[in-house]
């Protein structure tokens, strides 16, 4: 994948492989992953003559947003998919946590 | 001996009285894992007596309890409308008229499960496809992924396959030993599966949002599996090193959130101003005794209504 994110052109199977030169893979193995990869819809493909073309269909940020945006699930109405750390506290509340932090001795970072 | 509907009518009110009395109780901060249970055990109780106690209203009184009792007044009731004689054909559409509410509210609270729980496994998996494509390991949490992106974010995906996710911005905000104590946390929700406890009120409170006590039940549990993943990560890290990583994760995005967000900022503020209070000045656990009383109510309460359902007496 990162492969295609780092290409401004859509990539053929054999152009791809080339490019992952620090893995030995086969032809049929880098296949079988861009088919799936565009089979999930992270991938766009398109016929070019007798071969497939393979590009991303989102670039990377876009994804980092995705995940991020599960993550820090700002709704309130936390979705069971995820468990996270610590919930985001309001402006008023971050000050009276802050002070609790430096009474413990600490000193806030940001 | 009372009447079945009158038991399991008066213990479906009663669990929901004492699902507002333990949402504002606070010795459940002392014994997390007790409360929960207890929890579970009001939620099971009340959906098995309201379903029994509308079936027991259409039941006819027989030997395999209420849910016998339901499905031969159904039958006859069915017998009777077909064939034309038996009870008068008011009282059998009345008999009729409960069943089938009890029927639906018993497919409503099944399906309502079903379908959160393929909701949550369908976020789950895209979530693990787009943390295979983007996020690395990193020495500095060992067993976790990191995913490049400023701001901080500690959290674990749940499940046969599960992740810890710690996001660039947490490893930027937390030392070493913070670090370790966000891991042992997370790795606590992992290996007790709280995501499992947690998912039928969250399916409920999703499925009920203007209910307040469903509401309540869940962020209460919600809390109370956090509490007992902070316990647990306290058997190997110190309560500070939890305390001020819950403080600088916490705090570090005070200020972005949306202002849509001001109802989930107020219960987010109480709930870590909880946790945090909890580590810096921890209390003493409920004395056993005290314990195994909340574990004997929640096996009753969910004993009495199972049996009124499968025995007559």
């Amino acid at each position: 994948m990162d492969v295609l994110w780092d290409s401004t052109e859509p990539l053929t199977v054999r152009q791809v492989g080339l490019r992952l030169t620090n893995r030995d893979l086969a032809h049929t193995t880098v296949m079988t992953v861009l088919d799936r990869l565009a089979k999930k819809g992270f991938a766009r493909r398109q016929r070019d003559g007798r071969a497939w073309r393979y590009q991303a269909a989102a670039n990377r940020e876009a994804y980092v947003t995705e995940l991020m945006l599960h993550a820090l699930d700002q709704t309130g109405d936390r979705s069971a998919a995820l468990a996270s750390f610590a919930r985001r506290v309001s402006d008023s509340e971050a000050e009276v946590l802050r002070r609790a932090l430096e009474s413990i001795g600490e000193v806030p970072r940001d | 001996m009372f009447p079945p509907v009158l038991v399991l009518a008066a213990v479906a009110g009663g669990t929901a009285l004492g699902a507002a009395a333990l949402a504002s109780a606070r010795w459940p901060y002392r014994s997390p894992g007790a409360a929960i249970l207890l929890w579970q055990a009001l939620g099971l109780s009340w959906g098995l007596a309201a379903v029994g106690a509308l079936a027991a209203l259409g039941a006819v009184p027989g030997e395999h309890g209420v849910a016998g009792g339901a499905l031969s007044g159904a039958a006859r009731a069915i017998r009777s409308a077909a064939l034309g004689f038996g009870p008068p054909a008011l009282i059998a559409a009345a008999r009729l008229a409960v069943l089938a509410a009890s029927a639906a509210l018993f497919a409503l609270l099944v399906w309502v499960l079903l379908a959160a729980s393929a909701a949550v496994l369908v976020a789950r998996r895209r979530h693990r496809i787009l943390l295979s494509l983007l996020a690395h390991g990193d020495p500095k949490v060992p067993g976790a992924l990191v995913v490049d992106h400023p701001a901080a974010a500690a959290y674990c995906v749940p499940g046969l396959r599960s992740r810890i996710v710690i996001s660039a911005g947490t490893l930027d905000l937390l030392d070493s030993a913070e670090l370790a104590a966000v891991l042992a946390h997370e790795r606590a929700h992992l290996r007790a599966r709280h995501d499992l406890v947690l998912l039928p009120f969250s399916a409920l409170g999703r499925a009920f949002p203007r209910a307040r006590l469903v509401c309540q039940a869940h962020a209460t549990v919600a809390l109370l599996v956090e509490m007992l993943a902070d316990d647990r990560a306290l058997r190997q890290r110190p309560a500070r090193e939890l305390a001020t990583a819950l403080l600088r994760v916490g705090t570090s995005g005070a200020g972005l959130a949306p202002s849509g967000a001001l109802a989930a900022a107020s219960a987010a503020d109480a709930e870590m101003t909880t946790r945090v209070a909890r580590l810096l000045a921890p209390q003493a656990r409920l004395p056993r005794h005290v314990q195994a009383l909340v574990c004997c109510t929640a096996a009753l309460l969910v004993a009495v209504p199972v049996t009124l359902l499968l025995f007559s007496f």
